[in-house]
C-alpha cells in the first residue's frame, strides 16, 4: 500500500505546489456542482471552469515533480499528501454553500489569478511563464463570467442581494491570504521567478470594487484576515474534500481509467 | 485590461524545411489526425501540431501543444498520433507536449476556419491586437445564414473551446469557437 509522501519543499517546489493546490482544490469544489447547478448552461460553465483549473494544476504538479527531481508525478502530489501537506489558500477550500457563495468565491479568486498569471508571464522561470501564458487567458473568461453573475445577483432581487452580500461578508476575511508572502517566496521574487504579490493588491481591490459597485454591494473594509493554508494549517473543510478526492486511490492504489 | 497581447507567429520550423522523404511522410501522416471533439478539423488546421522531427535512427518525434490547459482531447490526440504513425510503418514514435508559446486561435488555418463554418461552428473572430481580442465575440456571425444579428446564450459551451450562441434572424442556436 502506497503511503503519504514527504515532499522536499525547496523554495521553487513549495511555490509551485501552492499555486497547483489553489487550482486543484478550487477546481474540485466547482466540480461538486456537476449535475446540481441551477440550470444547464451554468452546470456546463462551472464544469468548464473546473476543467481549466484542474488542467492548470496538472501542469503545475508535473513541474513541481521535475523541480523536486525525485520522479514524482502529478498524481503523487494530488493523491498522496494529507491535509497538512496541502498548501492552498483557505479561500478555495471553503464550502460551495449556495450558488451565490460559489460564484462570489470564484469572482474573488479569478480576479486575483487573472492579475497574478498576467504578471507571471514575465517570470524568469520558463515553465512557470509558459503555464502563466495559458492560465491568464483562461482566467480572463472566469473573471467575466463570475462578474456577470455577481452583478445579476447583487442588483437582482432582495433575496439574491441578501445571499451574495452575506457571502461577501463571510469570504472577505479569506482574501488577505492571497497576497501573503513568506521569506522563501520573497527570495524567489528577488530572483525574478515569483511575482511580488503586494504589488497586485491595490489593483485587485480596484477591479473587484468596480464590479461590486455595479452590483450595488459594499466592498468590505480589510479587517482581521484568516490565514494558515500556505503552511498546511487548514479549515475543517479540506479534510472532507480530500477524503473524496483521494478515496479511489487510497482504496485501490495505482488504479487507472 | 489594457496590456497588449504579443503576436505569436508559428515557429520557424513549420512548415517542413528540406525534402527528407521519411520526415515528409511522417509529417503528412501526423497532419491527418483530427480533433476528436471537432472531427472536421485536423490538428494541423487547429495549430495544435507544432513540429515533427526524425532522428538518424528513424524514430519520429511529434510535438503538440494543448488548446486549453484542461483540454481532455490531448490524451486522445497523442494516442491517435501514435496509432496513425504505427499504421504507416513508423514503429518508434514519441509524442511530446509543449506549453510555450501558448496556443492561440490566431494559428487556426484559413482552411480550418472554412471547415468549421461549413460544419456549423462559427470560427473565432479575426485577429485583433490586445487583450480585447479574447472577447472579440461581439462580432460573431451565424454559420447558417451569415447574419451578424446574434446573441450569446452561454459563455461556456459543450467543450472548453466553445460558447453557445443564437442567431436572431434564423433563430438557430450554434456553437462559437471562442477566441483564445
Ligand atoms: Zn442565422
Amino acid at each position: 500500500m502506497a503511503k503519504t509522501i514527504r515532499v522536499n519543499e525547496t523554495p521553487l517546489v513549495l511555490y509551485t505546489l501552492r499555486r497547483a493546490d489553489d487550482a486543484l482544490i478550487l477546481g474540485h469544489r466547482l466540480s461538486e456542482w456537476c449535475g446540481h447547478a441551477p440550470m444547464m448552461e451554468e452546470d456546463m460553465a462551472l464544469a468548464n471552469m473546473a476543467l481549466d483549473l484542474i488542467g492548470q494544476a496538472r501542469s503545475l504538479y508535473t513541474y513541481a515533480g521535475e523541480a523536486e527531481g525525485g520522479g514524482r508525478t502529478e498524481d503523487d502530489f494530488a493523491y498522496w499528501r494529507d491535509e497538512r501537506g496541502y498548501r492552498n489558500v483557505l479561500l478555495v477550500e471553503q464550502q460551495n454553500g449556495d450558488f451565490a457563495r460559489t460564484i462570489l468565491r470564484q469572482f474573488l479568486y479569478a480576479h486575483f489569478a487573472d492579475l497574478y498569471w498576467r504578471a507571471m508571464m514575465a517570470s524568469k522561470d520558463a515553465t512557470l511563464a509558459a503555464i502563466a501564458a495559458k492560465s491568464e487567458k483562461e482566467m480572463a473568461y472566469h473573471v467575466r463570467h463570475a462578474g456577470e453573475w455577481v452583478i445579476r445577483l447583487g442588483d437582482g432581487t432582495a433575496e439574491s442581494h441578501a445571499r451574495i452580500a452575506a457571502a461577501l461578508e463571510d469570504l472577505w476575511p479569506y482574501t488577505g491570504e492571497l497576497f501573503e508572502m513568506d521569506a522563501s517566496e520573497k527570495a524567489l521574487v528577488d530572483a525574478g521567478i515569483a511575482v511580488d504579490l503586494s504589488a497586485l493588491r491595490e489593483r485587485w481591490r480596484a477591479n473587484v470594487k468596480a464590479v461590486l459597485d455595479e452590483a450595488t454591494l459594499t466592498t468590505p473594509a480589510d479587517g482581521w484576515m484568516q490565514k494558515g493554508g500556505r503552511t498546511g494549517i487548514h479549515s475543517e473543510h479540506l479534510g472532507h474534500l480530500l477524503a473524496e478526492l483521494q478515496h479511489v486511490q487510497h482504496t485501490i492504489p495505482g488504479a487507472v481509467w | 485590461m489594457s496590456e497588449g497581447r504579443e503576436e505569436r507567429p508559428m515557429p520557424a520550423s513549420f512548415p517542413p524545411a528540406g525534402n527528407e522523404p521519411l520526415l515528409a511522410r511522417a509529417r503528412a501522416v501526423a497532419a491527418t489526425v483530427c480533433d476528436p471533439e471537432i472531427p472536421v478539423l485536423s490538428i494541423e488546421d487547429l495549430g495544435v501540431l507544432r513540429d515533427v522531427t526524425c532522428s538518424a535512427d528513424g524514430s519520429i518525434e511529434v510535438v503538440i501543444t494543448p488548446t486549453y490547459s484542461g483540454c481532455p482531447a490531448m490524451n486522445m490526440i497523442a494516442l491517435e498520433l501514435e496509432i496513425a504513425l504505427e499504421k504507416a510503418g513508423f514503429d518508434r514514435v514519441r509524442v511530446t507536449t509543449v506549453l510555450s508559446p501558448a496556443w492561440t486561435t490566431d494559428w487556426m488555418s484559413e482552411e480550418g476556419r472554412r471547415k468549421l463554418k461549413a460544419y456549423g461552428i462559427a470560427p473565432p473572430s479575426e485577429k485583433r491586437a490586445g487583450r480585447g481580442a479574447l472577447f472579440g465575440a461581439d462580432e460573431v456571425t451565424c454559420p447558417r445564414c451569415g447574419s451578424a444579428n446574434t446573441v450569446r446564450l452561454a459563455e461556456f459551451g459543450s467543450t472548453s473551446c466553445k460558447a453557445l450562441w443564437r442567431c436572431q434572424d434564423c433563430r438557430e442556436p450554434f456553437d462559437y469557437f471562442k477566441c483564445h
